[in-house]
């Protein structure tokens, strides 16, 4: 999707012609996107289209001096000054939208100094909001820099070699003439293959053809500012308008601690992370697109920042994001679906217990969750999950986190087992995981914007026991799938984790079945063993937190609780005992 | 023990003098709990909170105590990271916009105890508005199934299946022995009578006569989850406080069941007083 539709323009600004280009309808609120170094203003097209035609925003997008389509300045050298490229932006913005202050979005060095714009006097007024992705203000990077070097602690100089390290290519462009070089001639053309092999974009009509002049005129980016910038950072870079910083989590070039006292230069800071690289405009549009719809509807017309942005200790990562949870009328499943409420998403809970799972999603919107919706479908049923989710992706989008939780608990020794109830339980707890997995994960994988799918496997995937052949056998299936299933998507950007709890307080052990014994004796069984796991009390939302965690460190197997974790590391280096283990019977 | 003067063992005609005594110190704690969340603002502890509990009550001829006043705010009213029972007392915590509170307060007053549960917030809360409408099922679940005589151990764990159902937590289990009610009675007021660890000792002595006499006959004045409660109503006046929490914030009420050996379902066992703060929210967001 390049920039077809577009309406184009040229604006005239110190002797330099710049080319913007202008989507959507263009009495709706102006969003002004600033592309990055070395890219041209194609670099923005999946989110530019995005933001006109699902939210709706007038978007104009423009080539820096330089770069696409603009005019370069002469001569290049003090002709890329942060002062100048403020003329720029006053100038695109005056023609564009006159009357109103524009949102600015800025990506890589878009963001430096689109930090600049926000920051200065003679542009106040003229911004209503700023969505930072990958580039700090060089002012605050050259006052953290020197506050670093003024007491360095260990943790500071690990902090200042750690970002020194990863700033190799800003050491290499100061050279002169080399980068020039280089890049009109074997780098300019193996960059698209560069990009797609280490930074995961897709390949597609960018980058454009005016790659190599781009990049070697936007050289002079960094030697016109970098060096005057960071000697001598301005005392008075505050920002006078919201911002909203966009951290990728995988960032090669930018450390997350560069923006660890941002507060005190933006008064109205949204923080928000995505696991991605760096070229997040390119790989994550979706979710940039949402994020910066938000925004910029809730500073539209001067409105205060609304509390609408949840406070949860992960809100940064989840607010907005679409999360499934199936058994979700109860237990761990609707622990983890409050626990992402809380931290802002949207949720999707699912349930047979169609009252349960409308009561989850009740709950949900009530701490925090922006939209959340209960549905009712078996998941052993595979043709009520393909309809689920194809309702789902028409209605409420692609499920960013997925959380295969169903599950139903089977006691009983092998022999008194019957092929019912095998089938019984490997239908919800295997076969619900594996139709989650396949019909929801391979949207996640067409859409090829990452994802996560957690399934909640169990201690007893691991920990043999002779009272519990058939769950046992399900729950290691599914811990064996969500390994292999996180070979095959780690291409993909898709991170699969499985969670292994232990005895935890749910009603898993109230509807348990217990084979091979009379109605009255599986009545008691169901009753003692509640009373056992009541006694033990471990609550189902400390399993939720380490779902989340999971998610958020993208950890592959999870044992939660002491025992679970006992029996893990047991399982890896005295295996015998854990066979002991498993010949007792168990006290019920 | 004489103190313990028990409505049943009068028998019912001694009934209803009795149980005015009663409602008039409940009527008289609920009216400190709304006048005192009527004064609280932000910046209040929740040790001045109890304070003006204490001294309102006092100023109105309140001398003895089954237990001191609580008050619980914010998170600390679901109980969040609750492990010893020294946690109860109030704290410096200060209130905020937005924080749920709770008011707990047991007086006695001319020799009649109430114990009573009072839950509110300041400003908008829709999770505990939430919270409160949803009492009122466990309140009607309660009065059913103890006029069903039904076990008090099941009705506990009917009560908690239901929070479960709800997406609650059972923050009762919390309370010394977990209990969801317990018994109160008159009280034989004393010149001088201290109170340790915030009970009052006449109070306490009057509790520890009837879990002596209870172990006895086989019920006890603690409504557990344990067997000692696994015995159907005792006749006498319960102060049932159901407390529900969800993610930090908790709700409860506490008030008076009359329980009685009548044969007539409706006269076996009722609230005390129907005409309480959180009894009238309920009717009034019926007819809304």
């Amino acid at each position: 999707m390049s920039l077809t539709g577009a309406r184009e323009r040229w604006v005239r600004t110190g002797g330099i012609e710049l080319c913007v280009a202008e989507l959507g309808d263009a009495s709706q609120p102006t969003v002004l996107l600033v592309h990055g170094y070395p890219d041209s203003k194609e670099v923005w097209s999946e989110v530019a289209s995005r933001l006109a035609d699902r939210c709706g925003l007038h978007v104009v997008l423009y080539d820096v001096r330089g770069h696409g389509r603009s005019t370069a300045p002469a001569p290049l050298r003090g002709g890329f000054t942060l002062e100048k490229l403020t003329d720029d932006f006053l100038a695109v913005a005056d023609a564009v939208s006159p009357d109103k202050p524009v949102h600015l979005v800025g990506h890589d060095w878009g963001s430096v100094q689109s930090w600049e714009f926000v920051t200065v006097k003679r542009t106040e007024g003229r911004i209503a909001s700023f969505t930072s992705m990958s580039g700090p203000s060089l002012d605050h990077f050259g006052h953290w820099i020197k506050k670093r070097m003024a007491r360095p602690t260990p943790r500071r100089v690990g902090q200042l070699l750690g970002q020194g390290a990863k700033s190799w290519y800003v050491y290499m462009l100061h050279t002169p003439v080399l980068p020039e070089l280089a890049w009109r001639g074997p780098l300019g053309k193996q960059w698209p293959k560069i990009l797609q092999r280490v930074e995961k974009v897709p390949a597609g009509d960018y980058p454009t053809p005016s790659l190599p002049s781009d990049a070697a005129h936007g050289a002079w980016l960094y030697r016109d500012n970098v060096r005057a910038r960071l000697r001598r950072p301005r005392a008075d870079a505050y920002a006078h308008a919201p911002v909203q910083l966009i951290t990728p989590t995988g960032d090669i070039f930018l450390s997350e601690r560069l923006y660890d006292e941002l507060e005190q230069w933006t008064p109205q800071l949204v923080r928000r992370s995505l696991p991605g690289k760096h070229w997040v405009p390119r790989t994550r549009p979706d979710q940039l697109a949402a994020w910066i719809g938000d925004f910029v509807t809730a500073h539209e017309d001067g409105v205060p920042a609304r509390d609408s942005v949840a406070k949860g200790p992960y809100a940064e990562r989840f607010g907005g994001q679409l999360v499934l949870v199936t058994g979700a009328a109860s237990g761990i499943g609707r622990a983890t679906a409050f626990a992402f409420a809380e931290a802002g998403a949207r949720i999707v809970a699912v349930d047979r217990d169609a009252e349960g799972a409308s009561r989850t999603a009740e709950m949900a919107r009530l701490i925090g969750s922006p939209e959340a919706w209960g549905e009712t479908v078996d998941v052993s049923d595979e043709t009520a999950m393909e309809k689920l989710a194809e309702k789902v992706a028409r209605e409420y989008g692609i499920v960013d986190v997925l959380v295969n939780n169903a599950g139903i608990g089977l006691s009983g020794s092998f022999f008194e087992t019957t092929s019912e109830d095998w089938k019984k339980v490997l239908d919800v707890n295997l076969w619900g995981v594996i139709h989650g997995c396949r019909i929801f994960g391979k949207q996640m994988s067409e859409r090829g914007q990452g994802g996560h799918i957690v399934n909640t496997a169990s201690a007893a995937a691991y920990q043999p026991s002779k009272a519990l052949p058939a769950y046992s056998t399900s729950k290691a299936a599914v811990l064996m799938l969500s390994e292999c299933l996180r070979a095959e998507l780690a291409g993909k950007g898709i991170g699969v984790s499985a969670i292994c709890p232990g005895f935890v307080n749910t009603n898993i052990t109230s509807t348990a079945r217990f084979a091979g014994v009379s109605a009255d004796e599986e009545k008691r069984r169901q009753k003692k063993s509640s009373r056992l796991y009541g006694l033990r009390n471990y609550p189902p939302e400390k399993v939720a937190s380490a779902i989340l965690r999971a998610v958020v460190r993208n950890q592959a197997v999870v044992p939660v609780t002491p025992e679970a974790r006992g029996a893990h590391f047991m399982s890896r280096f005295t295996p015998r005992t854990l066979r002991a283990i498993a010949r007792l019977e168990p006290p019920l | 023990m004489a103190s313990a003067v028990s409505p049943v063992k009068n028998g019912l005609d001694g009934l209803p003098a009795e149980l005015r005594g009663f409602r008039t110190v409940q009527t008289l704690a609920y009216e400190c709990a709304e006048a005192v969340a009527a004064q609280l603002k932000p910046g209040v502890t929740e040790r001045e909170a109890a304070r003006m509990q204490r001294e309102w009550l006092r100023e109105r001829g309140v001398r003895d105590w089954f237990h001191l006043p609580f008050a619980w705010f914010g998170d600390r009213t679901a109980f969040v990271g609750f492990r010893v029972p020294l946690q109860f007392f109030p704290t410096n915590r200060r209130l905020e916009a937005g924080m749920p509170f709770i008011l707990d307060m047991a007086p006695v007053y001319k020799g009649y105890t109430a114990d009573i549960g009072y839950s509110g917030c300041l400003g908008l809360n829709p999770v505990h508005n939430k919270l409160l409408a949803d009492l009122e099922v466990h309140r009607e679940l309660i009065l059913r199934e103890v006029r069903e005589r039904r076990p008090l151990r099941e009705i506990y764990e009917d009560v908690e299946r239901l929070m479960i159902r709800q997406g609650y937590a059972n923050r009762h289990r919390a309370y010394p022995f977990g209990v969801i009610a317990h018994k109160i009675d008159r009280v034989k007021e004393r010149r001088w009578s201290p109170h340790v660890f915030g009970f009052g000792t006449q109070s306490l002595k009057g509790l520890a006569s009837d879990a002596l006499h209870g172990h006895r006959d086989g019920w006890s004045p603690l409504w557990s989850p344990y067997t000692f409660s696994d015995h159907p109503p005792q006749p006498g006046l319960w102060a049932v406080e159901p407390h529900l929490g969800f993610r930090g914030t908790g709700a409860k009420f506490e008030e008076i069941l009359v329980v009685t050996d009548s044969k007539d379902p409706e006269q076996s066992a009722f609230w005390l007083d129907d005409d309480l703060p959180h009894v009238r929210r309920w009717a009034e967001e019926k007819s809304a």
